[in-house]
């Protein structure tokens, strides 16, 4: 009754291949990491070194560690989410949440894509003109900050959309018919269910925000900066900083005679902190996941 | 006999060039179990949402005609929050928020602005008992609404609606989810209910109508086919040849 005709075979076979090149594909995501991580370790190690962390610079570029880069960074990170997180989650929420379907929130739906989808050297332009002379802020990191803002902020508001969306239209409804009003909703039911997505989502901003090197270039960050060793917070808001991106690009082509391993040893900087990010977001999306509600 | 609870006339709802209820008038007593039965389409729940303006929500929905509850007109209402609070609302599916037990129910009378935790404590166990679901789950209101069995969810949700002390209570086909156990025992509860509050109780199965409503509306995409006492609806004679063949499940 069940014998296998040769049509039953056919369909079997191509079953398993079918399978087999999806899985093939999937997994060949993970060569590229590992040759990556892998190359740059071995060509870095030489430098790796916690000193290189924190020593200055020294012998023009061609010695010493990444300390005012990867403080630079630091400092753009947390300056340009601390403005396009509320803003982004808040513009995300009343879209989500409020708006009804009329021509002003379509527009700014269509703004929301399109920026997304502006290249990051347009952002820059965008930032020289507006915050480095319009605003006179000047070659500073409240420029670069803001110009890293404006470029993550459509990406924030979309996954913070998503995150919102998978809270269930049926509780919403639940609370409006006791009474309740959209923000009381928004409170108690719809944000601390979303609040893992959210997060989620801003993390992985950061990673962005850590990558850029055309907007920052454009807009504040410098070849060299000498900064006070042993203060946490060497840099003004208006002053010209290294970030570690741009400390890659000048090593990699501006330096002559670098020592070999230096700007690898950025590279594994660099990327450490954004992998170091990522894990963070990913324990985090594990953790609230696990007490999931529903 | 008395004012009607809630008298509803001419109204008319469309979503977008859609209608979906003509123009139909009808009243509902004070204290007594009001039976809307119908097919889905039929504008059952759209019907309910009139009532207790969530209707509001959507969009697309243009409403005309008045809705009077206790003589105010609730189209004109301000506050419609202080409206859905005087009308209880149970859903189709049960819905358990993702919320403690306790606060699921306690989160109507919070909304409305009452903190004090003696209070809230007895009427949380004052609703849960209502429901017949306190003895269940009296040992364990801090555990996650979410997590009860369907048929506790939907007592739950009964509950909910029950903790702003509403004037009116709307069930929409309550019992399509769970076992008919459970349903009897809501049965019984609604039963009870009834000496304190007007039941509009929305079903497709129309042996509930009759176990249950006082009167019963046939409903029928939009139009009211017949509006009468249940005895007259559920008897081999009503009004209708349509009434007879739909609750008889000849048709429909």
């Amino acid at each position: 009754m069940f014998a296998e005709t040769p049509l039953v075979r056919r369909k079997l076979r191509r079953e398993a291949v079918a399978k087999w090149i999806f899985c093939a594909m999937a997994a060949s995501m993970i060569v590229p990491l590992l040759l990556i991580v892998g190359y740059l370790v071995i060509r870095a190690w030489p430098s790796l070194s916690l000193r290189f962390l924190v020593d200055m610079p020294a012998n023009h570029m061609r010695d010493g560690g990444v300390w005012p880069a990867l403080i630079g960074t630091i400092y753009l990170v947390v300056l340009s989410l601390a403005v396009s997180a509320p803003i982004g989650v808040l513009a995300a929420v009343y879209l989500n949440e409020y708006a009804r379907d009329n021509w002003l929130n379509r527009l700014v739906n269509m703004a929301v894509i399109n920026l997304a989808g502006v290249p990051s050297i347009i952002h820059a332009l965008f930032g020289l003109g507006a915050f480095v002379y319009a605003a006179r802020f000047g070659y500073s990191i409240v420029s670069a900050s803001l110009t890293l803002a404006i470029m993550t902020l459509p990406v924030i508001i979309a996954s913070t959309r998503e995150a919102l969306a998978s809270v269930p239209r049926s509780f919403r409804e639940a609370c409006w018919n006791v009474g309740a009003t959209r923000w009381q909703t928004i409170r108690a039911v719809v944000l601390p269910n979303s609040i893992s997505g959210i997060l989620t989502g801003l993390i992985l901003q950061v990673s962005r925000a850590a990558g850029e090197t055309a907007p920052i270039m454009f807009t504040g960050a410098v070849f060299f900066k000498a900064i006070q060793r042993g203060n946490p917070l060497p840099y003004g808001l208006h002053d010209s900083f290294m970030a570690l991106s741009m400390h890659l690009f000048t090593l990699a082509t501006q330096v002559p005679d670098v020592k070999e391993s230096i700007p690898f040893a950025t590279a594994v900087v660099l990327l450490g902190s954004v992998l170091l990010v990522n894990a963070a977001a990913i324990g985090l999306r594990v953790y609230l996941r696990s007490r999931k509600r529903w | 006999m008395s004012e009607p609870h809630i008298v509803v006339q001419d109204l008319c709802l469309a979503y977008g060039p859609k209608e979906v209820i003509h123009g139909i008038s009808f009243e509902v007593q004070r204290h007594e179990i009001f039976g809307i039965i119908g097919p889905s389409q039929s504008g059952k729940t759209s019907l309910l949402r009139c009532i207790n303006r969530t209707i509001d929500f959507s969009a697309e929905a243009a409403v005309a005609g008045t809705i009077t509850v206790n003589g105010q007109d609730v189209r004109q209402l301000k506050d419609v929050y202080g409206l859905r609070r005087r009308i209880g609302m149970v859903a189709p599916l049960p819905v358990g928020l993702p919320l403690s037990i306790y606060d699921n129910v306690a989160f109507a009378p919070r909304c409305a602005g009452l903190t004090k935790r003696s209070q809230l404590d007895g009427l949380v166990e004052h609703c849960l008992r209502q429901a017949a679901l306190w003895e269940e789950v009296k040992d364990r209101l801090d555990s996650l609404g979410t997590k009860l069995s369907g048929g506790q969810q939907q007592r739950l949700t009964i509950a909910r609606a029950l903790s702003h002390q509403p004037e009116i209570l709307c069930l929409d086909e309550f019992s399509i989810a769970i076992d008919p156990v459970t349903t009897m025992r809501i049965e019984d509860v609604l039963k009870e209910l009834r000496r304190h509050m007007t039941i509009i109780l929305v079903t497709n199965l129309t042996q509930q109508a009759r176990r249950l409503a006082n009167r019963t509306m046939f409903l029928w995409s939009g139009a009211i086919v017949e509006l009468d006492r249940s005895d007259v609806i559920f008897s081999e004679h009503p009004a209708s040849r349509k009434t007879y063949e739909y609750v008889n499940g000849i048709f429909g």
